[in-house]
């Protein structure tokens, strides 16, 4: 690990003036803030990250560690852990999607560790973005290439890539909030403001070292899950390469507001599949107002992969997804309802 | 073999041939200093509350909790498997929470409460009924992985997720066994759960 200065933030504007370098996701940001710690230490030690300065936000956890559900949607802390928020009982019943996508990451351990805040901004395991020694890594190294499009690339992404970088999402969490269309309240050096999880993570577009829209110094203090009748339908399907405690080469998060057998309203996301959190408008909107028959689900899946691009060792994934997003539909549409939690709980 | 009686501990002899700072002085709760960091590049000095006792210790901010302990403290029963979060080997309860000593900046721990493998038994030596159940069971073969597997175990307990043989093996699976000693491990856990259930 690099040297560096270590700095405590014990509120969010310390927070924000202590971080006004922290970029927007390049590897070679000065300042890194550190909560969980569980991707950047990880990262500094093998040399992709080497901040000059680590602002250490966990004094935060103090005020913006809370799970409050209400009438309008649920509001998670940043600060949150991951396995508090997975065991909030507001959040199994009416949000069984979030808990899952939680429950079924990482270990106990690191789930003990790591933040709502920092699992969403957490970096891909790309094996040439993860070691220094190959030199093409766009994401790394703007300009040098992309050493995995022609190398090992199993666990590359097949949709939202483009010929600068292939590298995959490797989040859970995201997945469920961007199906969700939740919104993030951030607190940043011009002040707080509040933008759409969809907006995040930036498209590759020939910048993939460029990762998210956050501003110098911006800090992720709450997340805002609106409402809706298709929440409580929900759940998080992960498919991985053993039973536990591994990143998805498929995943899908899928809330239903079912008419009987019609479908009135779908939110698909994405996992395991994609270069950042990825929502399945298409297929959302080819279920709409049908009848949610296996069929009709294949049809949602074929639309969800449209466009899809493989580079060989991840040829496999397009029809791993499919039938993803096919089985998390179906299993939906028949699963049992938890009964609902009453609103307002606050932990 | 005749480590002990030198009165010293082989990490004792590198430590100190190495002139690293070791600083194991008891200082009394309540009177703990300010942590006194911001802007230092240099050796930090604070305080770290491990098995109940305050050590001071003055330390390079790059330090891990994991290599604190090891190295600084004298405390080698956590184990340094693969240094990035994926073997378990390194796990510590901090706050009463299992996590990961490597990923865990020991600066960043100053002020909360951390316990280690050496802290489980009892101050009378009885080995705490997690530990004698991985000996009653041979949850074990080369043992490396021993320490982290009982300290998740106990946290794995206290959860309340050791209730089925597939609960204890998915809440357990941040903990890897290269001997494959998985089986033995979950009946030692089973014992171990009734045990403290009952104390």
């Amino acid at each position: 690990m690099r040297p560096f200065t270590y700095d405590r933030a014990v509120d969010p504007a310390r927070a924000a003036a202590l971080g006004q370098q922290t970029g927007q996701g390049q590897t070679d940001s000065p300042v890194q803030f550190l909560a969980g710690g569980t991707s950047l230490i990880d990262l500094m030690k093998l040399d992709v990250l080497t901040p000059e300065r680590v602002v250490d936000i966990t004094p935060l956890r103090a005020n913006h560690a809370t799970v409050q559900a209400g009438h309008d949607g649920l509001r998670l802390g940043a600060l949150a852990t991951m396995a508090a928020v997975a065991a909030h009982p507001a959040v199994l019943a009416d949000y069984p999607l979030i808990a899952q996508s939680l429950q079924l990451a990482a270990s106990a351990q690191l789930r003990n560790m790591a933040t709502l805040g920092g699992n969403v901004l957490q970096r891909t395991r790309c094996t040439y973005f993860r070691d220094p020694s190959w030199s093409a890594c766009n994401k790394r190294n703007p300009g040098s290439g992309c050493a995995a499009i022609t190398g090992i690339n199993r666990n590359h992404a097949v949709l939202g890539v483009d010929a600068s970088c292939i590298s995959q999402y490797p989040g859970d969490l995201g997945v469920a909030l961007i199906a969700l269309d939740a919104q993030l309240d951030l607190v940043g050096p011009r002040g707080p403001r509040r933008i759409r999880f969809a907006s995040l993570h930036r498209p590759a577009g020939g910048q993939p070292h460029i990762e998210s829209t956050l501003r110098g110094g911006e800090v992720i203090i709450s997340f805002f899950v609106p409402a809706g009748a298709w929440t409580r339908r929900s759940l998080y399907l992960k498919v991985r390469d053993r039973a536990s405690y591994e990143f998805a080469i498929a995943s899908t998060a899928v809330a239903l507001d079912m008419d009987g057998d019609t479908v009135r309203q779908a939110r698909i996301g994405l996992g395991g599949m994609a270069y950042r959190p990825w929502r399945a408008l298409s297929a959302e909107a080819a279920l709409v107002g049908r009848p949610l028959t296996t069929a009709n689900a294949e049809a949602a899946a074929a639309a969800a992969l449209e466009g899809a691009i493989t580079h060989g060792h991840n040829d496999y994934k397009p029809e791993l997804g499919r039938r993803t997003i096919v089985r998390a539909l179906m299993q939906a549409k028949t699963m049992p309802l938890a009964p609902a939690s009453s609103p307002t709980r606050k932990a | 073999m005749s480590e002990n009686n030198r009165g010293m501990s082989r990490r004792g002899l590198f430590g100190a041939a190495a002139g690293i700072a070791v600083l194991p002085i008891s200082v009394r709760a309540g009177s703990l200093p300010a942590p006194t960091v911001e802007g230092d590049a240099g050796l930090s000095e604070f305080v770290l509350n491990v098995n109940g006792r305050d050590h001071r210790v003055a330390l390079d901010v790059r330090t891990t909790l994991l290599d604190a302990l090891r190295e600084h403290m004298d405390l080698v029963g956590s184990k340094k498997g693969c240094d990035h979060g994926q073997c378990g080997a390194c796990t510590v309860h901090i706050d009463g929470q299992r996590v990961l000593s490597c990923l865990t900046l020991a600066v960043a721990v100053q002020g909360r409460p951390v316990k280690t493998i050496e802290g489980l038994a009892a101050p009378d030596g009885t080995l705490h009924p997690m530990q004698q159940a991985f000996i009653d069971h041979d949850g074990f073969q080369c043992g490396y992985c021993t320490p982290g597997q009982i300290m998740s175990a106990v946290a794995c307990v206290h959860e309340g997720h050791a209730t089925t043989d597939a609960d204890i093996r998915e809440y357990m699976s941040g903990n890897l066994c290269r001997c494959a000693a998985y089986p033995k491990i979950v009946t030692a856990i089973k014992q171990a759960r009734e045990q403290m259930e009952h104390s």
